[in-house]
């Protein structure tokens, strides 16, 4: 920067003090904003205070103890959920992003920032205490156990990074906790669609359901732009289209039906509808939520639904049910909270 | 008339002094408005699906629609800042809007919350802040250089704006480890480095006028090119006139010819990852690997184009990423792959984007450099998302092995193609 330019204004002296304070001012507004911000973070205590009990209703809190695995007492029935709503949660369980439980086996899917950050699926024991944990890449998506504690399954989301655009595609994970044996990508099983073994590099698979004899699952597969209702066998590591549009899949604790995300309009406007599949039948219908539910339902008992929507009054996410069979209504479940799991 | 104007421009810059082998003023003061302005949105591009998708629970649909819906604005709206720059020379005051509409869209994020159509704007605001700098930024680079430096100025900007790309991520990620997971702590931090790059560009980088002779200009040369008086015999700047270019066509078809060949680096990481069985934790680091080439390489890559002409290394480049293609479908594997390919990526991207820019400037007009630099960017950026859209339907339909195929026989035919187009442009400089 030799010669002075005639068409920015002052001498190079005056325009570097200026740089030079305004650099000052700038740093100042940043460290002292991340320092406030700092200041707000709360410790990240994964012990939790309380452990896995039948007959309660596990979440993620948004609200007080946001970030970490809350309960409150599963109540049946519309009014007794009324009444639970006044309840006081028990806040202090392991942090997660995203949570699941059943019987005596939790699955805490986490996030540690860091360079680069890093992302963790915790198998918890029924105290809820770590009891493995696998590093994985992405933003936690989906996870689910199995009613018998055994068979874990996991979604992340695969973000690309910022040179590579914003395509986002799945990972699913399977781990048998007895055998310990961890299937890291389901995408190579074997798929059968419209009666014919089906190749693809672009298959993504997520929201695994499994059923009671812990080898039979449920799982939605995406290829083409087309998304697809698969049966799966973990013993013959193999899997069948069945229908179309169904995403998410829940299996009833009976086992006799599927709720699901239906996809109900194109774009990214509201698109999915809650729905709920007879196996027997083959038959579907609506439940009576008719806002746009972006979840992996989970059953309370065999007739209630519980889903994560969009929080009221400025909070992140509240946790409502619906009977399963279409009729009734809507409740909200829980103020402030995601990832319902009952443990029955 | 095109070349006798850069031929009066050597003449004045050769008794200023420029060619001592330091690279102008102006473009230090570019290259480091460019290394602010990408640590500043480099830091939220790395965190924004993060952001999105856990802190707002947008999904990830909404997201992709969001953030694809303007990746085709960006391509206008880089047109319409070209010509608006070159209208009247105001390149300074077109890119600095720019940058300024960049730095404000994180106060938008930060204000937005989790309004969609907010966040909606904020993205908006910064692809279009985006996409209005980039071609008078350049078209300055240039104009603030000698011929015989163009090579090593667009060089030595890239190198300092890749430095800005590498270390924005890192702030970002360390500023979340840090605040655990403050979002808004990226933002405004982010915020504060867009201002500051604004404020860099305002103070040291000459505006209207004479941005291209540092010095007095003692030849009054006739200057047809003068861009703010009125010119009986050049038209005001149109768009479109500059295909009527023989020779600004000739580059802008090779460009674009090898710009339909370019796969994308998102299917070559995808590629390595599927090759190598290495930790998924690692994958976010293999951009930095060819970044870090990159940015060793720019600047060697731009004095080499300056000393053997600017047509060898751009064609070169073509070939490592061309070598890069043909390692992936031999039998490597292991660390050598890996290394291979993010070295032979780096070197593509030193020895081809800047120097592109440098190829193109001579027979680019300077009344009309921004506009015709914003023609060729797009026209590159363009066949590049059809290029990674047809290997995608190649990859669906035929496998992974036929469609790296594929691409090398298109990169060698368009190679050769290119090879043609280009050998009647430059004779060394």
């Amino acid at each position: 920067m030799t010669a002075t330019t005639p068409t920015t204004s002052g001498s190079l002296r005056s325009r570097i003090v200026t740089v030079a304070l305004a650099t000052a001012v700038l740093a100042g507004v940043a460290v002292a904003y991340t320092l406030h911000a700092a200041q707000r973070a709360q410790s990240a205590d994964t012990a939790s205070e309380f452990g896995l009990d039948r007959g309660q209703l596990y979440f993620r809190s948004t609200e007080a103890g946001a970030g970490r695995v809350a309960r409150l007492p599963a109540a049946k029935g519309t009014q007794a959920a009324k009444g639970a709503l006044k309840a006081r949660r028990t806040t202090g369980g392991p942090s997660c992003e995203r949570f699941y439980a059943a019987a005596d086996t939790g699955l805490c899917l986490q996030r540690r920032a860091g360079i680069p950050p890093k992302a963790y699926a915790v198998v918890l024991d029924d105290r809820l205490r770590e009891k493995r944990r696998i590093a994985l890449t992405g933003i936690p998506n989906r996870a689910r156990v199995s009613a018998s504690g055994r068979m874990l399954s996991w979604t992340m989301f695969a973000t690309g990074d910022s040179y590579a655009g914003s395509s986002f595609s799945t990972r699913t994970s399977i781990l048998d906790t007895r055998t310990g044996y961890l299937i890291k990508n389901m995408e190579e099983i074997p798929l059968t669609l419209d009666g014919r073994r089906y190749h693809s590099p672009d298959v993504n698979y997520w929201g695994v359901t499994f059923a009671k004899d812990d080898n039979r699952f449920y799982a939605t597969v995406s290829t083409k732009g087309r998304t697809y209702l698969v049966r799966g066998d973990m013993r013959k590591w193999a899997a069948t289209a069945l229908r179309e549009n169904v995403e998410c899949p829940s299996l009833s604790p009976d086992n006799t039906r599927l709720a699901f995300k239906k996809r109900v309009r194109k774009g990214s406007r509201d698109p999915w509808r809650l729905y709920v599949l007879d196996l027997r039948t083959m038959r579907e219908r609506p439940v009576a939520e008719r806002r746009n539910v972006d979840d992996q339902a989970a059953w309370l008992d065999d007739g209630t639904l519980a889903y994560a929507l969009p929080g009221a009054d400025g909070r992140k996410s509240d946790i409502w049910s619906t009977p399963a069979d279409g009729s009734g209504k809507p409740v909200l479940r829980v103020r402030g909270g995601s990832s319902p799991a009952a443990v029955r | 008339m095109y070349l006798a104007t850069t031929d009066a421009v050597a003449k004045t810059s050769e008794k200023s002094g420029a060619r001592r082998g330091r690279v102008a003023g102006p473009v230090l003061a570019l290259g480091a408005v460019s290394l602010v302005t990408d640590i500043s949105s480099e830091m939220v591009t790395a965190v924004l699906p993060l952001y999105f998708v856990l802190q707002l629970g947008l999904s990830p649909l909404q997201f992709g629609f969001l953030d694809g819906l303007y990746n085709g604005v960006t391509a206008l709206v880089r047109l319409a800042g070209g010509y608006a720059a070159d209208r009247g020379g105001r390149h300074k005051l077109v890119a600095g809007s720019g940058y300024a509409l960049s730095a404000l869209s994180r106060l938008g994020l930060l204000l937005a919350g989790g309004a969609t159509a907010g966040i909606g704007a904020a993205l908006a605001a910064d692809r279009v802040g985006k996409g209005v700098r980039t071609a008078p930024r350049d078209a300055l680079i240039s104009l603030s250089s000698t011929p015989d430096t163009l090579g090593r100025s667009f060089g030595v900007h890239r190198a300092m704006d890749t430095t800005g790309a590498l270390l924005g991520p890192l702030a970002a990620f360390a500023l979340l480890w840090a605040t655990a997971d403050a979002y808004d702590a990226v933002f405004v931090v982010s915020f504060c480095f867009g201002l500051l790059g604004v404020l860099l560009l305002v103070l040291f980088v000459p505006g209207r006028r004479e941005p291209s002779v540092p010095g007095r200009r003692e030849q009054p040369v006739p200057r047809p090119a003068a861009p703010t008086a009125p010119r009986p015999t050049a038209p005001r700047p149109r768009a479109l006139a500059l295909l009527r270019v023989p020779a600004f066509r000739r580059v802008l078809l090779a460009a674009s010819l090898l710009g339909a060949a370019t796969i994308g680096d998102a299917f070559l990481y995808l590629l390595l990852q599927r090759r190598l069985d290495f930790a998924v934790s690692w994958f976010p680091l293999l951009p930095l690997g060819a970044a870090a080439v990159y940015l060793l390489l720019a600047v060697p890559a731009g004095r080499l184009a300056d000393r053997v002409g600017r047509r060898t290394p751009f064609l070169a480049g073509h070939v490592a990423l061309l070598g890069g293609y043909v390692l992936l479908l031999a039998p490597t594997d292991g660390l050598p792959l890996l290394i291979g390919v993010l070295l032979l990526l780096g070197v593509f991207y030193a020895t081809t984007d800047g120097v592109l820019m440098a190829l193109a400037t001579p027979v680019v007009p300077r009344e009309r450099r921004a506009g015709g630099m914003a023609v060729l960017q797009t026209g590159q950026a363009l066949a590049r998302l059809v290029a990674a859209a047809g290997f995608g339907a190649a990859w669906t339909l035929w496998g992974v092995g036929t469609a790296l195929t594929c691409a090398v026989i298109a990169l060698t035919l368009a190679l050769a193609g290119a090879a043609a187009l280009l050998s009647r442009i430059e004779r060394s400089p």
